[in-house]
């Protein structure tokens, strides 16, 4: 082989190297890339975090005005036996009074049973009013103390920093006075 | 001889080691000949002071996860067996998590010198970014290391920070059950932390080493801002600057361990001794003191994308400090309509540490805005105008003029004999 390549001969080399070059680095950038996902993938939920998805839950026990909380992937659910005022005002609210509109209708099964997940959708605290002696806020519903977001009978956001309404679990009917969650 | 060092150490057994691996040479170049501006103030220990710490953090730490057990059924009694149970587990203990408020006591100083005495100008701008990552990571770990002893303001704490992320359009709750492992803070996210919270340390040691590696490239700034122009305005590192932050870091193991000993519990929060309950949310939720200037920032904005963009960005603009101060005088001695506002700016990241304190209702709202509008206009709008607006006092012509008096010919005079010394 000649030390000098011609000149045209070397520009053509450096093209051909150019292109192998790049489409090495790419095919590593992609196979990096694809390495990469498993590990990132191991940190989202496992099989067991997920199958531990659902919960019953039996309502006879709920006295009207009466609220319990039962866990539910972890996080807290909020399951309210409404009385005929709490539904009243619920319904009696204006949707343009809602910092996020919704209807009462579209937040409960059956108007009695308000099922919900009871976590502030500011910075995810626990807000007040499932026990008697809770502060329920300015609305007749619950309260967080965090940093003061009051929500009503409906469990929607009144006035605070939240942004959004208290999220509402899958849930079914399995009888009359039982629900699965999830 | 071909392929050895040439070693000048006189020691045979550290010579024949010296040739082949030449640690001796280096240490002696970098830590004992090292020539640092002989006008080094105490301000310019804390960097020393803050790799002790972090050595002093990883000792302990290690020994902790010798008992500490990451799981949400042992974690909180496991440390409670480290305070009662396991051999100076309390003498332990303490110094990590006092450690940690130390290392951001040191930190924040070495910090506020560095913007005090302009530090991250030309050619220190890498050294500068590299000390900020530092900042992020040892952030990323402190917050970490608070969640491991799974006590109520561990589990909110860890609740309310990664909830920030949710804020984050379209894909932010992604995000958070990736953070979580599941969908509530729980025993996969408890887990996480304790591997990422021996790790990152790791990572803090690697970019302090890079940050040394720069700082032995253009060594220190100084009290003057004006750099050495010969051996006059120089001392050798050793024995001046060993013995100087020797005495620093005396000084500042005395503060520690008053601490350690007589106020194990002041820097941290009552709560965090009831164990973790994802049913009940304290009151009042707050995070380490050295976090406060951020949560409160966070906590100015009403809107909840705006207040997490805002907190981040008051880390992230230290990045472009170095650019956005366009003076070319250092030393803040020399800029005498620089330095209220620089004041100002200390003030203001108390007055938002105490705001974040405090709980987000009445005066303490309408006081962190003000103070977050003058932290983001003191990088944003004084430090650039005042490059063009500001007459700066004359520099001295060299280092050893001022320290020393007289001219620069008398004072490299005055210096030799004390350079023999």
């Amino acid at each position: 082989m000649a030390n000098s390549l011609p000149p045209g001969g070397a520009a053509d080399a450096a093209t051909r190297r150019d292109f192998l070059s790049l489409t090495t680095t790419a095919v590593a950038a992609v196979g990096v890339a694809a390495f990469a996902w498993p590990f990132i993938h191991s940190m989202n939920p496992a099989a067991d975090t997920l199958a531990v998805a659902s919960t019953e839950v039996d309502l006879a026990p709920i006295a009207e005005g009466m609220a319990i909380t039962v866990m539910f992937r972890g996080k807290p659910v909020f399951v309210r036996h409404r009385t005929a005022e709490d539904i009243r005002l619920a319904r009696e609210t204006p949707l343009s009074a809602l910092p996020d509109p919704q209807r009462d209708e579209d937040r409960v099964q059956k108007p009695e049973w308000l099922i919900m997940v009871g976590i502030c959708t500011h910075l995810g605290c626990v807000p007040l009013g499932q026990r008697p002696s809770d502060n329920k806020g300015e609305f007749g519903g619950w309260f967080c103390p965090c940093h003061g977001s009051h929500y009503d009978t409906s469990g929607r956001i009144r006035r605070g920093p939240a942004p959004r309404n208290l999220e509402i679990p899958p849930y079914t009917f399995t009888s009359d006075t039982s629900i699965r969650i999830g | 001889m071909v392929g050895l060092h040439k070693s000048e150490m006189k020691n045979p057994v550290v010579r024949w080691i010296d040739e082949r691996l030449p640690v001796f040479t280096l240490m002696d170049k970098e830590y004992a000949k090292f020539p640092v501006p002989r006008n080094l103030t105490y301000m310019w220990s804390f960097g020393g002071m803050a790799m002790v710490i972090l050595m002093m953090m990883i000792a302990t730490g290690v020994f902790l996860a010798m008992f500490y057990v990451p799981h949400t059924a042992h974690a909180f009694d496991s440390v409670e067996r480290i305070m009662r149970d396991v051999n100076y587990g309390w003498l332990i203990r303490y110094l990590h998590a006092n450690g940690a408020s130390m290392f951001f006591i040191v930190v924040y100083i070495h910090i506020f010198r560095g913007l005090y005495y302009g530090s991250y100008k030309y050619p220190r701008e890498l050294l500068w970014m590299l000390g900020v990552i530092i900042l992020l990571l040892m952030m990323a770990t402190a917050f970490m290391g608070y969640v491991l002893p799974w006590g109520q303001m561990s589990f909110w704490g860890a609740t309310v920070i990664t909830n920030l992320f949710s804020a984050i359009p379209v894909v932010g709750e992604s995000i958070v059950i990736w953070l979580w492992g599941g969908f509530s803070v729980d025993n996969p996210t408890l887990t996480r932390f304790f591997s990422l919270h021996y790790l990152l340390p790791f990572a803090i040691v690697g970019v302090v080493f890079l940050h040394i590696v720069a700082l032995h490239i253009t060594s220190s700034n100084n009290p003057l801002g004006v750099e050495p122009k010969g051996p006059q305005d120089t001392i050798p590192f050793h024995p001046y600057m060993t013995i100087k932050d020797s005495f620093a870091l005396l000084l500042f193991f005395i503060f520690y361990f008053t601490f350690v000993f007589f106020f194990p519990n002041y820097l941290g929060h009552a709560d965090n001794y009831i164990p973790a309950d994802p049913l009940v949310t304290p009151p009042h939720i707050v995070p380490e003191w050295y976090f406060l200037p951020f949560y409160a920032i966070l906590r100015a904005v009403p809107d909840k994308l705006g207040g997490v963009v805002l907190m981040f960005a008051s880390i992230l603009i230290l990045f472009a400090v170095p650019w956005l101060d366009r003076s070319p005088v250092r030393s803040m001695k020399f800029r005498p309509l620089a330095r209220p506002f620089f004041w100002t700016f200390v003030a203001s990241c108390v007055l938002l540490g105490y705001c974040g304190a405090m709980p987000a209702e009445g005066i303490w709202v309408p006081l962190a805005k003000v103070g977050t509008a003058y932290y983001f206009a003191y990088f944003l709008v004084i430090l650039p105008l005042l490059g063009k607006l500001e007459r700066p006092l004359p520099l001295p012509t060299s280092i050893s003029e001022r320290v020393l008096g007289g001219g620069p010919v008398p004072a490299a005079a005055a210096a030799k004999p004390m350079e023999k010394a």
